[in-house]
C-alpha cells in the first residue's frame, strides 16, 4: 500500500518529489488512525512553510492533528475540493487525496526524509488506537 | 458527620470486605508527610452556619439607592428566573459529557448560542466564558491565531478593568498591545488609523463605551478589514434591545459581560462572558460549543461538537485552556431573555435609556454640573462633570444612602471631577429626583 | 422536543418591564439603533417555565442519582450553601462599592468572608497565602503558571519549559502553553507513578517547574513526591499542584508539606459547590511564602482594629486576572461548607472518599482489568480491555450504565490506560448506592461476555440514542438563526 518512490515523515505525511516540487498528503495509516474526518484546513497559496512545522490542520471527531511540511518552501497549489470530500482521502490518500504542492527551497532537506521501508517500520511500532 | 451517609458499622463492614483498616488505606502517604494537626475550628450545625453567614451578610450595605454601573448593572430579575435555575437537574449536573442523559443542558446551550447570535446579529456563539474581561482576552488571542499577527489595538474607552486584565495576560507573550486614547468618550478614529497596519491582528472597541456613549463603529471595522485586521466589539447585552448591533457594524468577534441578563451583581461573580463570531472563524473560537444533530433513528439531539480543538484532546496545542465555563449563568441569561421576549427586551432597553435621559436632564439643572461628553448620545450611563472632586461628592452621598456613581479618576487620572452615573429600570423617577436634590445640596 | 424559538407566537408576552413613567424619549439617531428587533421567543411566562422544566427532566444531576465521574468529584451539593449564597446582603453587593471612597465600610461582611476563606485554605493546604480570584480550575492553573513566570522573571532566570506527566489533565499543558511555556512530557513508570529517572534526565536549567496532580489521575498517591520536589527545586524549578484530586487528602496530607510551591483548588470539586451543568466554578490559588508578592491584585487584609480592606499596592503582582474578587457566590458556598464540616468533618471526607473508592475497586476487580492493583485514594481506574475481546468498549459500558440509571464514570482518560473507566464515588454516597452500582457493572461485564450485542446497543431507555457526532461536526448547526 505504501508507495515505494515517495518520501515520508514520522508524523505520517508523504511527499512525492518531481524536480523542485513536492506534492504532499497524509498516509493511509494516518487516515485510519484519525477515524471519521470532519474538517481539513489547507494553507493559503503563497504561504511559506518550514520542514517539520505545522502548515495546516486535519480534524476528526476524536482528534485534531497538525499536518507538517516535509520540506521547506512556498505553497504553490492546494487541493481545495478535498476540504469538501473526505471520502477521497480514505479511498486514494496517495493520489487524488493530495493536499498541497510545495516549491522546494532547499533540496538538501530531502535526504533526511524517510524511505518507504523506514516509514513502514514507524507504523508498525506505533500503537493503534 | 454532615453529608456522609455510611454509618460507622457500614464503614467497618466495607473495610472488612476490602481487608484493610482505615489507616492502612492511607499507609501510602509517607509518615513524614502526614498531617499532624489541622487548625480548623470544629464543625457547625446547619442552623449555626446560616446564622453566622446571615450575620456577615448584615454587615454589608447592598441597599443604597444605586447609580453605580461601570459595566455591571443592577437590573430587576423576574422570579421565574430563580425558580427555573434552582432546578437541581440543571445545577447539580456536570459538563454534558454523556449526551443521552444531558439533553436538557445541551439543548439549553444550543438555545443560548442562538439567543446570543440573534442579539448580536452574528452567526455562531460558544457555550460561554468566565466573564466579559476574560472573554475579551480570549477574543484577542483568537484574532492572533486567525491572523498570525502580533499587534492588537485596544481603545481606552474599553473598560479599564478589562484592559488591566489583558495587560496581565499578554505581558509575557511578546504581543504588541497598543492602547489608543479615546476622544470625547468614543474611540478616536485618527488614533486608531495611526497605529493600524498590516501587522495588526485586531482592533477592539466597546459599545456603549466605558463612558456610556453610543457609537457606530462600522467605519472602524471597515478600516481594520482593509488591512486584514479583525474587528472585536465588547458589548452590553441589554443595550442591544435598542442599539446598532456589532454584527451590523461588521464585527468579526463579539464579546461581553452577560451579568445584566438575569444575574445579581453578586460582589463580582459568578458572571457570564459571552462570545460570538462569523462561521468562517468558528474553528478558532475557544470554549465549548453545542451542535444539533440526530441519533440512529433520525431523532433530533444535541452534542458538544468541535471538541477536537479543546484542551482535553489537543493539550498544549488547544485553542484555549478553558474547561469549565459558566453553564448555569448561560442558562440564566437564556431564561431571562426568553421571559422578556422580543418586545420585552426592546421595552426594557427603552425604559433604561429614557430614565437615563431623564436623569441626565434633571442633573444638568444643578448649578455648575455639566456633561463631560455633551455631543454624544448615551444609553443608560453618562459622565457628569462636577464642580468639585467626584470622590468628595460620592462620600457625602454614601452617608445619605446613595451610591452616586463611579469616580473615573480611579482609572483616568485627569478625570478628577468626573462621575460615571448609571440608571437601570429599577430606579424610579422619584428616586432620580431625590438623587438630584441630594447631589445639589452636597456640592 | 421543539427548541424554544419554534414555540414562539407572534405578539405573546412574558414578563413585562416596568411601565414608562413619563420620562423623555432620548431621541437616539437612527444610525445608532438596531434595524430589526432581536428575534427572541415570544412566549408567556408559563410557556417558558414549562419549556425549561421539560429540559430539566431531560438532564441528570447528582440529585438524580449516582454520578461517579472520575476526577470531577461529583459529591452532594448541600442545599444550605445555596440558601447562604442567595442572601441579599451578599448577592446584592455591587463589586465597585469598595472602590468608592469609604466604600469598604459597606462591604465588611463580604471582605470578612474572603479573608477567612483565604486563611482556612492556607491551613488546609499548608500554603502561605491564597488568591480567591481565579474563576475556574483551568483559570487557576493559568494564574499559577503566570506566577511561575513572574518568579523566574524577577530572579532573572531564563526558563522555557514546564514538565507535565503523561497522565495529566489536558488543561495542564494548555495552561502552560497559553502562558508562553513549552511543554515536556514525563512518562509514568510501570507502577503508575511518575518515572523519577525520566524526570531526572529531563531536569536542566531550562525547566521552570513541574505541574503535578497527587494523588494522580489513576488515583494513586505518589510516594516519591518529596524526592520529586527536591529534584525540581534543585534546578530552581517550582512545584505546581493541580488540586483536582485534593478530596482524599483533606486533613491527611497537605500540598505545602509535600513541597509544592503553588496550588490551585477546584471549589466545585473538593468543596462541594455545584457544577452548574459546566460552571460556574472557582479555582483559588495558594502559594508558598516566597511567591506571595506575585499574587494577583487585590488581596483582602485586616487592620489592627479588625476591619478589612483591599490591598491594591502590590508592585510585583502579576496584575489583574479577574474583574474583581473571584466568583464570590461560589466562594461563599465553599466557605459555608467548610464551616459546617470543621476539622473532623474534613478528615471524614478524605477517609470516606477513599474507603468508597477502594470498596468499588475491590468489588469490581474480578470483572474488569485493573492496571494498578493497589490501594487507591479517591478514585479507581479500570480498563475495559478484557471486554474489547467481545467487541464491547468503554463507551458501550458507559451507555449500558445509563440504561441502568447511573451516570457513567469518566471514559478514555487518563490516556495512559487504554479503554479507561475512571470511577470516583465521593464520600457522600452510601454503601447501598455503591452496591447497586457494582451490581450493574458486574451484570454488564457478564453480558459483555455472553451477549455483547445487549451492551453495544445501549442506551435504549433514553429519549435519544447515540447521537451522530460526525454529522454534528461536519454539518455544523450551532445556532438557530431565524
Amino acid at each position: 500500500m505504501i508507495p515505494q518512490d515517495y518520501k515520508y515523515l514520522k508524523s505520517h505525511e508523504w511527499a512525492k518529489i518531481d524536480g523542485d516540487v513536492a506534492t504532499v498528503g497524509i498516509t493511509d495509516f494516518a487516515v485510519g488512525q484519525l477515524g471519521d474526518i470532519v474538517f481539513l484546513e489547507l494553507p493559503k497559496v503563497g504561504a511559506k512553510v518550514n520542514k517539520d512545522s505545522a502548515m495546516c490542520v486535519i480534524e476528526s471527531v476524536k482528534a485534531a492533528v497538525d499536518i507538517n511540511a516535509p520540506v521547506s518552501g512556498e505553497v504553490m497549489e492546494v487541493n481545495t475540493p478535498l476540504t469538501q470530500d473526505f471520502e477521497t482521502l480514505g479511498k486514494d490518500p496517495y493520489g487524488q487525496g493530495w493536499m498541497v504542492k510545495i516549491k522546494i527551497r532547499d533540496a538538501k532537506e530531502l535526504s533526511s526524509l524517510l524511505g518507504a521501508a523506514e516509514y513502514k517500520k514507524v507504523t508498525e511500532e506505533e500503537p493503534k488506537h | 458527620m454532615p453529608y456522609i451517609a455510611n454509618t460507622a458499622e457500614q464503614q467497618e463492614q466495607m473495610l472488612r470486605q476490602i481487608g484493610r483498616s482505615m489507616s492502612e488505606l492511607f499507609a501510602d502517604i509517607p509518615e513524614n508527610l502526614r498531617c499532624k494537626d489541622l487548625d480548623i475550628p470544629p464543625g457547625l450545625t446547619e442552623q449555626e452556619v446560616c446564622s453566622r453567614l446571615a450575620g456577615l451578610a448584615a454587615r454589608n450595605k447592598p441597599d443604597m439607592i444605586s447609580f453605580l454601573g461601570g459595566g455591571f448593572y443592577d437590573h430587576f430579575i423576574p422570579a421565574a428566573v430563580d425558580a427555573i435555575i434552582s432546578r437541581s437537574e440543571f445545577y447539580t449536573a456536570y459538563t454534558p459529557y454523556q449526551p443521552e442523559m444531558s439533553q436538557g443542558v445541551l439543548q439549553a446551550i444550543y438555545e443560548y448560542q442562538s439567543a446570543i447570535c440573534r442579539l448580536t446579529e452574528m452567526e455562531a456563539a460558544n457555550a460561554s466564558l468566565y466573564d466579559g474581561g476574560t472573554a475579551l482576552y480570549e477574543a484577542i488571542s483568537m484574532a492572533l491565531r486567525i491572523t498570525g499577527r502580533r499587534r492588537v489595538i485596544v481603545d481606552d474607552s474599553v473598560s479599564p478593568i478589562y484592559r488591566t486584565m489583558i495587560r496581565s495576560y499578554t505581558g509575557n507573550l511578546g504581543i504588541e498591545l497598543v492602547e489608543t486614547q479615546s476622544r470625547a468618550g468614543l474611540s478616536d478614529r485618527d488614533e486608531i488609523r495611526k497605529h493600524l497596519n498590516d501587522q495588526t491582528a485586531a482592533v477592539a472597541v466597546q459599545n456603549p463605551s466605558f463612558f456610556g456613549c453610543l457609537d457606530d463603529a462600522s467605519d472602524i471595522a471597515e478600516m481594520a478589514h482593509k488591512l486584514g485586521a479583525l474587528m472585536i466589539v465588547s458589548s452590553y447585552p441589554i443595550s442591544l434591545g435598542l442599539a446598532k448591533t456589532p454584527g451590523a457594524m461588521g464585527a468579526d468577534i463579539v464579546v461581553g459581560e452577560g451579568q445584566s441578563l438575569g444575574m445579581p451583581v453578586n460582589f463580582g461573580g459568578p458572571y457570564l462572558g459571552f462570545m460570538a463570531t462569523r462561521m468562517q472563524h468558528v474553528r478558532k473560537m475557544p470554549g465549548r460549543v453545542a451542535g444539533r444533530t440526530v441519533d440512529g433513528h433520525g431523532r433530533q439531539g444535541f452534542v458538544l461538537t468541535l471538541q477536537a480543538r479543546e484542551q482535553h484532546i489537543r493539550r498544549e496545542k488547544a485553542t484555549s485552556n478553558i474547561c469549565t465555563n459558566e453553564g448555569l449563568c448561560a442558562l440564566t441569561s437564556l431564561v431571562y431573555l426568553s421571559l422578556l421576549g422580543k418586545q420585552g427586551l426592546m421595552d426594557l432597553a427603552r425604559n433604561c435609556a429614557e430614565k437615563a435621559s431623564y436623569a441626565g436632564r434633571r442633573l444638568l439643572k444643578i448649578r455648575d454640573v455639566r456633561m463631560r461628553f455633551p455631543k454624544q448620545y448615551f444609553f443608560n450611563e453618562f459622565v457628569l462633570e462636577l464642580p468639585v472632586s467626584a470622590d468628595r461628592v460620592i462620600r457625602r452621598l454614601l452617608e445619605k444612602g446613595f451610591a452616586a456613581g463611579f469616580p473615573l479618576v480611579r482609572y483616568y487620572p485627569q478625570m478628577e471631577k468626573s462621575l460615571l452615573v448609571a440608571v437601570t429600570e429599577k430606579r424610579t423617577k422619584q428616586e432620580i429626583d431625590l438623587f438630584a436634590h441630594v447631589l445639589e445640596v452636597s456640592i | 422536543m421543539k427548541i424554544i424559538f419554534e414555540k414562539s407566537v407572534a405578539g405573546r408576552r412574558g414578563v413585562r418591564p416596568p411601565r414608562q413613567e413619563g420620562c423623555p424619549d432620548p431621541n437616539l439617531p437612527v444610525r445608532l439603533l438596531r434595524e430589526n428587533p432581536a428575534e427572541l421567543p415570544e412566549l408567556s411566562e408559563l410557556d417558558v417555565v414549562r419549556h425549561f422544566t421539560e429540559l430539566s427532566r431531560r438532564n441528570f444531576g447528582v440529585d438524580n442519582g449516582f454520578y461517579p465521574l472520575g476526577s470531577c468529584t461529583m459529591k452532594y451539593n448541600p442545599k444550605m450553601a445555596e440558601r447562604v449564597a442567595n442572601l441579599h446582603g451578599f448577592s446584592g453587593l455591587h463589586p465597585l462599592l469598595p472602590q468608592l471612597p469609604t466604600g469598604e465600610t459597606l462591604v465588611q461582611g463580604a471582605l470578612a468572608v474572603l479573608y477567612h476563606m483565604d486563611h482556612l485554605l492556607r491551613e488546609i493546604c499548608g500554603m502561605a497565602a491564597f488568591t480567591l480570584q481565579p474563576l475556574a480550575g483551568a483559570h487557576g492553573e493559568l494564574t499559577g503558571v503566570m506566577i511561575i513566570a513572574a518568579y523566574h522573571k524577577h530572579k532573572g532566570n531564563r526558563k522555557t519549559t514546564l514538565l507535565i506527566p503523561d497522565s495529566a489533565h489536558g488543561t495542564n499543558p494548555a495552561s502552560a502553553a497559553i502562558a508562553g511555556y513549552q511543554v515536556r512530557v514525563i512518562p509514568s513508570d510501570s507502577n503508575g507513578y511518575m518515572d523519577v529517572a525520566a524526570l531526572e534526565a529531563a531536569l536542566d536549567g531550562s525547566i521552570a517547574g513541574l505541574m503535578l496532580t497527587n494523588p494522580n489521575t489513576v488515583g494513586l498517591f505518589d510516594p516519591n513526591i518529596k524526592r520529586i520536589s527536591e529534584l525540581v527545586h534543585g534546578v530552581d524549578g517550582l512545584m505546581y499542584y493541580d488540586g483536582a484530586n485534593l478530596n482524599p487528602l483533606l486533613g491527611k496530607c497537605r500540598p505545602g508539606d509535600m513541597g509544592f510551591d503553588i496550588v490551585h483548588l477546584n471549589l466545585h470539586k473538593t468543596f462541594a459547590t455545584p457544577h452548574g451543568g459546566g460552571g460556574p466554578g472557582a479555582g483559588p490559588v495558594g502559594v508558598c511564602e516566597r511567591l506571595t508578592e506575585f499574587l494577583p491584585v487585590s488581596l483582602v487584609e485586616e487592620r489592627p482594629d479588625g476591619t478589612f480592606y483591599l490591598n491594591y499596592d502590590r508592585p510585583k503582582s502579576i496584575g489583574y486576572i479577574a474583574p474583581f474578587y473571584g466568583n464570590f457566590g461560589i466562594i461563599l458556598r465553599a466557605y459555608a461548607y467548610i464551616l459546617a464540616l470543621g476539622k473532623e468533618g474534613l478528615i471524614r471526607v478524605a477517609e470516606n472518599a477513599t474507603l468508597n473508592a477502594n470498596y468499588i475497586m475491590e468489588k469490581l476487580k474480578p470483572y474488569f482489568d485493573l492496571p494498578f492493583d493497589r490501594v487507591c485514594k479517591h478514585e479507581c481506574v479500570f480498563s475495559a480491555k478484557r471486554q474489547t475481546e467481545h467487541g464491547v468498549h468503554a463507551i458501550d459500558i458507559a451507555k449500558a450504565l445509563i440504561d441502568r440509571g447511573f451516570h457513567p464514570p469518566t471514559m478514555y482518560f487518563p490516556m495512559t490506560v487504554p479503554e479507561a473507566l475512571m470511577i470516583e464515588p465521593t464520600e457522600t454516597e452510601s454503601k447501598e448506592t455503591l452496591d447497586a452500582f457494582c451490581d450493574a457493572m458486574i451484570e454488564i461485564a457478564k453480558l459483555a461476555k455472553d451477549d455483547p450485542q445487549k451492551i453495544t446497543s445501549c442506551p435504549t431507555t433514553t429519549l435519544v440514542g447515540r447521537l451522530d457526532e460526525v454529522r454534528a461536526a461536519r454539518q455544523l448547526d450551532l445556532a438557530s438563526l431565524k
